[in-house]
């Protein structure tokens, strides 16, 4: 069911910061390709597959998505959430339900389009359930404008089922972070895995704060978290990732890497928390300047000092060559 | 012999309280294969580092020149500019810089599928891999060296181009050395490996950071081979005086 756009200019503008990202409006058109499309508190376009329910509800403040995947479905498109502001001042508040059958497989790309907004701020509140045996896998990319007065929270609360698979990529690389706030938190029941990967560019002033907490509950759980921030001028970043293992055979991993240039400040705060003796949690971090024998390799290859820092700096902010298999 | 391409005199460096180096002088014919043996810790690497304008490597004392510029003051990324390139001992890794990527720097017109074939690597297996850690050492050191065929560079630094590349393979470097000298970049060819340095057109053995008989390979690698050092007058030592 697709209902069409009430007003063609905000989608316009969305559509334009859309095609920054690579969607194209065919992907918004393809009838066997499932969308939302809001732009602060209104759905411009809404568009289910079969075994996608997407459900958007008006609340006081704000918008409630309710995303469902049937049990067993395999969607073969990935299911595209676009939450934009047309406008440059402005809140968006969405509350976000997403249900994963069991053994069903989904893909969801979500892109955050505040490439106009100059001052505002998105707030996500989101509740994931993958059910036994699902997997889901979101990529979620945010595309800002270069005014860095934003404020982002996203905050999602997250259960892997026994045996289901999360994947999740947070990447924010265009433009001015503004304020970033996220709190994830991903129970993972036995068999599970969860893995979270947040990449960050910080320019300016720019704030970062990012909290990833992943509980290995089950037998058998796995975790990873990898964050990866850049920062450059007067950025500043907190990275705290927290992961538990509560069972046996839980296996986790936080694997984080700063590079801080100019005046910028990173920080990263791992906390282990093993309460089964045969759970294993380890985690490494690296802080610092772009290293200097990647660099002069780079330069004895040609590139410029410049053009060496900003392909250490790319290459480490791209995504994991790994894909989810 | 050619009109030196590289030509270092009375260079000195000092770290930490420690010559590394000491009155080194040495020169590189254009197109000609240069081979520089020692022990270990002996100073090899710290030359070619100096010669390449590393961080932290700029000689106290001597010069160095290239086509008869002095270098020795330029910054590493204008010493590339005018056609030096490096192959690190430990060549560095990127995250998320793939093969393909990594070979075209600079010159995307470059065929990155060929240049790995000449170093023994099929392309459809790298091209799309990572240089990162997931590359093991020899696959990483041919990359490298894969590299710098493709910069066609005048100098190019091979700092034991041939370590950690499994003994069937090692032909296939020799190999390359060659070809990348038949094409015309003169090559400082750093080895412990006797079989590297015979395909060299010269030779220079280092001890305790300095440069302690030149000439022809045979004569160099006859000298290696008795473990005598003419300067120490004993063992070759791997020790570098205090400054
Ligand atoms: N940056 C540095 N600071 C202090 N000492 C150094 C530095 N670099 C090298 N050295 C020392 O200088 C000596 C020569 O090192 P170098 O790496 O040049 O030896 P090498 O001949 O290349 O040895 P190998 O055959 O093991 O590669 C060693 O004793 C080493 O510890
Ligand atoms: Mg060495």
């Amino acid at each position: 069911m697709t209902r069409s756009p009430p007003d063609g200019s905000a989608l316009a503008r969305l559509q334009s910061a859309l095609d920054r990202v690579g969607v194209t409006d065919a992907a918004l058109q393809d009838a066997d390709t499932a969308h939302l499309l809001v732009d602060a508190h209104r759905a411009l376009s809404v568009h289910d597959v079969p075994g996608v329910e997407v459900q958007v509800r008006r609340r006081l403040l704000g918008i409630a998505v309710d995303v469902r995947v049937q049990p067993g479905a395999q969607i073969a498109n990935p299911v595209h959430l676009c939450f934009g502001l047309s406008n440059p001042f402005g809140a968006q508040r969405v509350r976000l339900d997403v249900d994963i059958g069991e053994g069903a497989s989904v893909r969801f790309l979500a892109h955050c389009l505040f490439a106009r907004t100059r001052h505002a701020s998105h707030r996500m509140r989101a509740r994931i359930q993958v059910r036994r045996d699902a997997q889901l896998s979101i990529e979620e990319g945010h595309v800002h404008g270069a005014a860095g007065g934003i404020v982002v929270t996203p905050r999602a609360r997250i259960s892997v089922g026994p045996g289901a698979r999360l994947f999740s990529d947070f990447s924010l690389l265009q433009g001015r972070v503004g304020r970033l706030r996220s709190d994830y938190r991903v129970d993972v029941a036995e068999q599970g895995l969860a893995e979270l990967a947040v990449r960050v560019r910080g320019r300016a002033e720019d704030r970062i704060e990012l909290n990833d907490h992943i509980r290995l509950n089950g037998i058998g759980a796995r975790g990873l978290v990898k964050t990866r921030v850049a920062l450059t001028d007067r950025a500043q970043a907190v990275v705290r990732s927290t992961t538990e293992g509560n069972a046996a055979d839980a296996r986790g991993h936080m694997d984080c890497t700063e590079i801080v240039k100019d005046q910028a400040q990173g920080e990263s705060v791992p906390v282990v928390r093993v309460g089964d003796p045969k759970a294993q949690v380890t985690h490494e971090a690296a802080i610092g300047t772009v290293d200097q024998t990647q660099l002069e390799t780079l330069m004895a290859h040609g590139l410029t000092p410049d053009q060496a820092i900003e392909l250490v700096i790319s290459g480490m902010l791209r995504p994991a060559a790994t894909e989810p298999a | 012999m050619t009109d030196p391409l590289l030509q270092i005199r009375g260079l000195r460096l000092e770290r930490a309280g420690r010559r590394l180096l000491d009155d080194i002088s040495l020169a590189v014919g254009a197109g000609e294969i240069h081979a520089l043996l020692g022990g270990n810790g002996c100073g090899k690497t710290s030359l070619a580092k100096s010669v390449m304008g590393c961080d932290g490597y700029a000689p106290d004392r001597g010069e160095i020149r290239f086509v008869g510029q002095r270098i020795d003051t330029l910054p590493l990324h204008e010493r590339a500019r005018l056609g030096i390139t490096m192959a690190w001992q430990e060549p560095a890794r990127f995250e998320g810089v793939p093969v393909r990527e990594f070979l075209t720097l600079g010159h995307p017109e470059a065929d990155p599928a060929e240049r790995l074939r000449r170093v023994g690597l099929a392309p459809w297996r790298y091209l799309g891999r990572m240089l990162d850690k997931t590359l093991s050492g020899g696959e990483r050191k041919r990359v490298e060296l894969a590299a710098v065929i493709a910069l066609a560079p005048r100098l190019a630094l091979l700092d034991e181009p041939a370590a950690g590349i499994d003994l069937r393979s090692l032909d296939e470097i020799v190999r390359v050395v060659r070809e990348l000298r038949d094409a015309g970049t003169a090559v400082l060819l750093i080895s412990h490996r006797e079989e590297m340095g015979r395909i060299a057109d010269r030779a220079s053995q280092m001890c305790g950071g300095r440069i302690i008989v030149s000439g022809s390979p045979q004569h160099v690698a006859a000298q290696y081979r008795e473990h005598h050092c003419v300067y120490c007058d004993g063992e070759l030592t791997h020790d570098t005086q205090p400054a």
